[in-house]
């Protein structure tokens, strides 16, 4: 397993005009990249910038339009993911195609050619992974592994074709910080081997750390080249975006306002086999507070947006209350008529419904709560579409949410138009307490600062909003509070200002017998 | 080599409103030619099948006739399908409709009074409801596929029919024959209008049909269908209840198909015996997605149907074909509908990859 450099001069990988038309719809409109032999190189871009749709083309589940790909200086086809694993390129998605009823050595066993045996591939794969500092059980079952733990066996099994460009997805959007650190070191090793690491980020931090060149895409076409290390964040950012990003002014009310919302004692059994149960969560929060929930991915986010939404209600009412009334046996519609409103994680097929257009949408999360406004005709229970519309309008235009013409599908909007406007939906009502599970998760620059700016406002007006995330640059963005879930257990929360992102990262891996031995106490 | 099913990144709008004619069409071809291999005309036989019907006041009847339990099934399922709960038994919640609504004029027979049709009716659906019920209950509290136990209970209704009318129900004057008492006038389904045989039960099919569009279109109800049908999380997130749903859509859509049962035993043969339906049930299924889950679409495609019923039995008499003929015709149709809308939304492509000879072969 010795990589092979290519021949000095000709970069190891050349895309030249490639475009690739949906339609009419360039999402790649004649893109040019090198990526010489032995660097990291960083492909930076909003979401619908064309970098998914790029790399799809390399690794040859999309076939381009027209251009060409180069692979040390020869023209190649790239056909399917085969073929590109057959020339040299490796890939890690974002969300992995890992079976978790099955170990470790089986997952890889699956996506090689049939005749290897079982035991070897268990020997190679522990063989390299203890090579890059990876280490893994080859017979641990999925299911029991964290999702560092499941990245490494998606990058062993690259590893394993011997690639010489490796393409990681977002790799550290799931990872502690200490999980990214070792993850850096093994993409140095690789590098020092003169393997080369396409390296996607929406992280300029990351980026300028240890990528070696980035190339920016915005709307389809390169909007810059550069050494990510002679750039600042906000130069990354302008390139990225177009514009200055407006930065989020922080909360920072000192009053000390009512409970809005408090979880007591809040346990959940795991629904499925594989889902996280939560464990004794209590929390508090107050009214112009925002009390920010971070978290490695997996850790129980999910479960805890269920049971505080009431989509899941629990059987003790007074495990949630919302404004001193006990709810947690309440479904969400009730809660809503408390005055709680919700913006869940997964904005498809969970926030709205990407076929019906956005009044529609609009009355899903408002049907009851507006009532009197959007329904008529009493128990017939008419939509008044007229009404709708217009409230659906004001909502787009106080969100700023861009879309083409004036009720389109949800669908047909990008990612962080159609979050601005879901969250957008919740604010136009002024709920006196909002939970927001990942409220910018996958969104580009400048949405996720108008967003995050909406819900520091909505707390300083004397709302208590609870933020779920797992990106820490917003959660000291806008949080007041700060609490860490971690294995459907949550942490005491702290100020805000009293926190580092290590004491975070030391939470986030379970560390905190002190803060077991508090909430023992408090019994 | 294999073939893959591509997405369409923009389906054509022009091609969705036109697929359910091009069907026709094809059926319309696809038919000329088994009728040319049947060593018929085939301009005379497809005249005959979907031409000569329409020329009779007659057979104008027969068609409202048979449109009217198709068109009130039909819609039922529509309600199923959109909030994606699949009923596949509204043939036996007919036959169980019928049975039911029949408990008045054939157990009461003695009862005479303006009631007895209005009770029947209202038996009807509840008897058609009620057995939908069961895999209703099935699905909602243990997780069952209401596929297969909904279609599993027709044979179910279907036998326990058959042995209603050879057992108790069994008429005393009927010479031994499998049938019931004849039903008395005020049980039977007032016709229409005075030039034919059609009754009441084609009013009730468009009045259900288009009381169920306004639902579908106008209501919070039909939004909440909709909803439940596209994604179950979102519905959840509305507060919508997936269990009620299933509840609510198989209640629904088993109800009109027990109305249709009593409507067409009340108005067309006036007794219940071993055979009630040519498969009204089944073909509703058709008539649902011809008429793309859209109760006024229905009332067409429910209109269109009963002539491929009609026209069978044309080409019967004038051709002496076999009346499988019709099976055939809405067998051709139903794959062709199908066949259309697929084929707007994804595209074919053929895949000459040398899967087994590369070493990658299970890798995606």
């Amino acid at each position: 397993m010795s990589a092979v450099g290519a021949s000095e001069g000709s970069p190891l990988l050349a895309v030249r005009n490639l475009t690739k038309l949906f339609g009419s719809f360039a999402a790649c409109n004649g893109i040019d990249l090198d990526i010489k032999s032995g660097e990291i190189h960083a492909l930076l871009g909003e979401n619908g910038a064309g970098k998914s749709t790029l790399v799809k083309m390399l690794f040859g589940v999309l076939a381009p339009t027209s251009g060409q790909i180069l692979w040390k200086g020869e023209a190649v086809r790239i056909a399917s993911p085969g073929a590109a694993r057959r020339i040299g390129i490796g890939m890690v998605f974002q969300h992995f195609s890992l079976f978790e009823a099955l170990t470790v050595a089986e997952n890889i066993a699956l996506s090689l050619s049939p005749g290897i045996s079982l035991s070897k591939v268990a020997e190679e794969a522990s063989r390299l992974s203890h090579l890059y500092g990876l280490p893994l059980d080859p017979n641990a079952h999925v299911a029991d592994l964290s999702v560092g733990e499941r990245q490494r066996i998606e990058i062993v099994r690259a590893l394993l074709q011997n690639p010489e460009l490796i393409i990681l997805d977002e790799p550290t959007s799931v990872l502690t910080p200490q999980e990214a650190d070792r993850l850096f070191e093994t993409l140095a090793k690789l590098k020092s081997e003169g393997r080369s690491v396409l390296y996607i980020s929406h992280r300029l931090e990351e980026v300028q750390r240890i990528c070696d060149r980035a190339t920016v895409l915005r709307h389809g076409k390169v909007t810059g080249a550069c050494d990510p290390r002679k750039e600042t964040p906000a130069s990354l950012a302008r390139m990225m975006v177009g514009s200055d990003v407006a930065s989020v002014s922080a909360a920072g009310t000192n009053t000390k306002g009512d409970v809005l919302l408090e979880a007591r004692h809040l346990t959940v059994p795991s629904r499925t086999p594989f889902a996280v149960a939560l464990k004794n969560v209590c929390l508090k929060v107050r009214s112009g507070e925002v009390l920010a929930i971070a978290g490695v991915a997996g850790n129980g986010q999910g479960e805890l947006f269920d049971a505080l939404s009431g989509e899941y209600p629990v059987v003790d009412p007074t495990a949630v209350s919302i404004r001193g009334k006990a709810a947690g046996n309440l479904g969400i519609t009730a809660r809503r008529l408390m005055g709680a409103g919700f913006v869940p994680e997964e904005r498809h097929g969970h926030a709205a419904v990407t076929t019906l257009p956005l009044s529609d949408n609009l009355v899903l999360a408002r049907s009851q709560s507006d009532r009197k406004t959007f329904l008529a005709g009493g128990l017939l229970g008419i939509i008044r579409q007229a009404v709708v519309r217009i409230a659906s309008k004001r909502i787009s235009e106080t969100m700023d949410v861009r879309k083409s013409g004036e009720n389109p599908a949800a669908g047909s909007l990008s990612g962080g138009n159609l979050q601005k406007y879901i969250v957008g939906r919740e604010l136009d009502r002024q709920p006196a307490v909002l939970i927001v599970n990942q409220p910018t998760w996958g969104v580009d620059a400048g949405a996720a600062s108008r967003i995050r700016q909406a819900l520091v406002d909505l707390a300083k007006s004397g709302s208590a909003v609870l933020v779920i995330s797992q990106d820490l640059d917003e959660i000291f963005e806008v949080a007041t509070e700060i609490a860490v879930i971690s294995e459907g257990r949550l942490s005491d929360s702290y100020p805000a200002h009293d926190l580092t992102r290590e004491k975070i990262g030391l939470l986030m891996g379970g560390m905190y017998g002190k803060t077991e031995g508090e909430v023992a106490h408090a019994h | 080599m294999r073939i893959e099913l591509e997405k369409r990144a923009n389906p054509s709008t022009l091609y969705s409103i036109v697929s359910p004619f091009l069907a026709l069409a094809l059926t319309v071809v696809a038919g000329g030619i088994m009728f040319a291999l049947l060593g018929k005309d085939p301009g005379a036989a497809l005249y005959s099948f979907f031409i000569e019907p329409l020329l009779d006041v007659w057979s104008l009847h027969e068609i409202a006739i048979k449109a009217a339990p198709l068109i009130l099934i039909g819609a039922g399922l529509s309600v199923c399908y959109r909030s994606n709960n699949w009923n596949i038994g509204a043939e036996g919640q007919f036959i169980a409709g019928a049975i039911a609504g029949s408990i008045v004029p054939v157990v009461f027979h003695e009862w005479h009074s303006s009631l007895v049709l209005p009770l029947m009716l209202i038996f009807g659906m509840i008897g058609g409801a009620l057995y939908a019920a069961i895999p209703a209950f099935l699905k909602a509290h243990m997780n069952t596929n209401e596929i297969l136990t909904s279609l599993m209970l027709v044979y179910i209704a279907q036998l326990f029919l058959d042995w209603l009318v050879r057992g108790p129900w069994r008429s005393p004057d009927a010479y031994n024959f499998p049938v019931t008492r004849d039903f008395a006038p005020e049980a039977i389904l007032p016709e229409l209008i005075s030039s034919g045989r059609a009754n009441l039960g084609f009013a009730l099919a468009i009045v259900a049909a288009v009381g169920l569009w306004i639902m579908m279109r106008y209501t919070l109800k039909g939004f909440e269908i909709t909803v439940l049908g596209q994604s179950e999380r979102a519905g959840r997130f509305a507060g919508f209840s997936s269990k009620r749903m299933i509840w609510f859509s198989m209640l629904l859509s088993g109800g009109l198909a027990g109305l249709a049962g009593i409507a067409e035993v009340s108005g067309t043969i006036g007794k219940l015996q071993p055979v009630i339906s040519p498969g009204y049930g089944f073909t509703a299924i058709i008539v649902a997605f011809l008429g793309r889950l859209n109760p006024l679409g229905i009332i067409a495609a429910g209109l269109f149907l009963a002539l491929t019923y009609v026209g069978g039995e044309a080409v019967q008499l004038t051709l002496s074909v076999s009346d499988k003929v019709t099976r055939v015709f809405q067998g051709l149709l139903l794959f062709f509908v199908l066949s259309c809308d697929t084929l707007i939304q994804y595209k074919i492509r053929l895949v000459f990859a040398r899967l087994g000879q590369s070493n990658e072969g299970g890798a995606h």
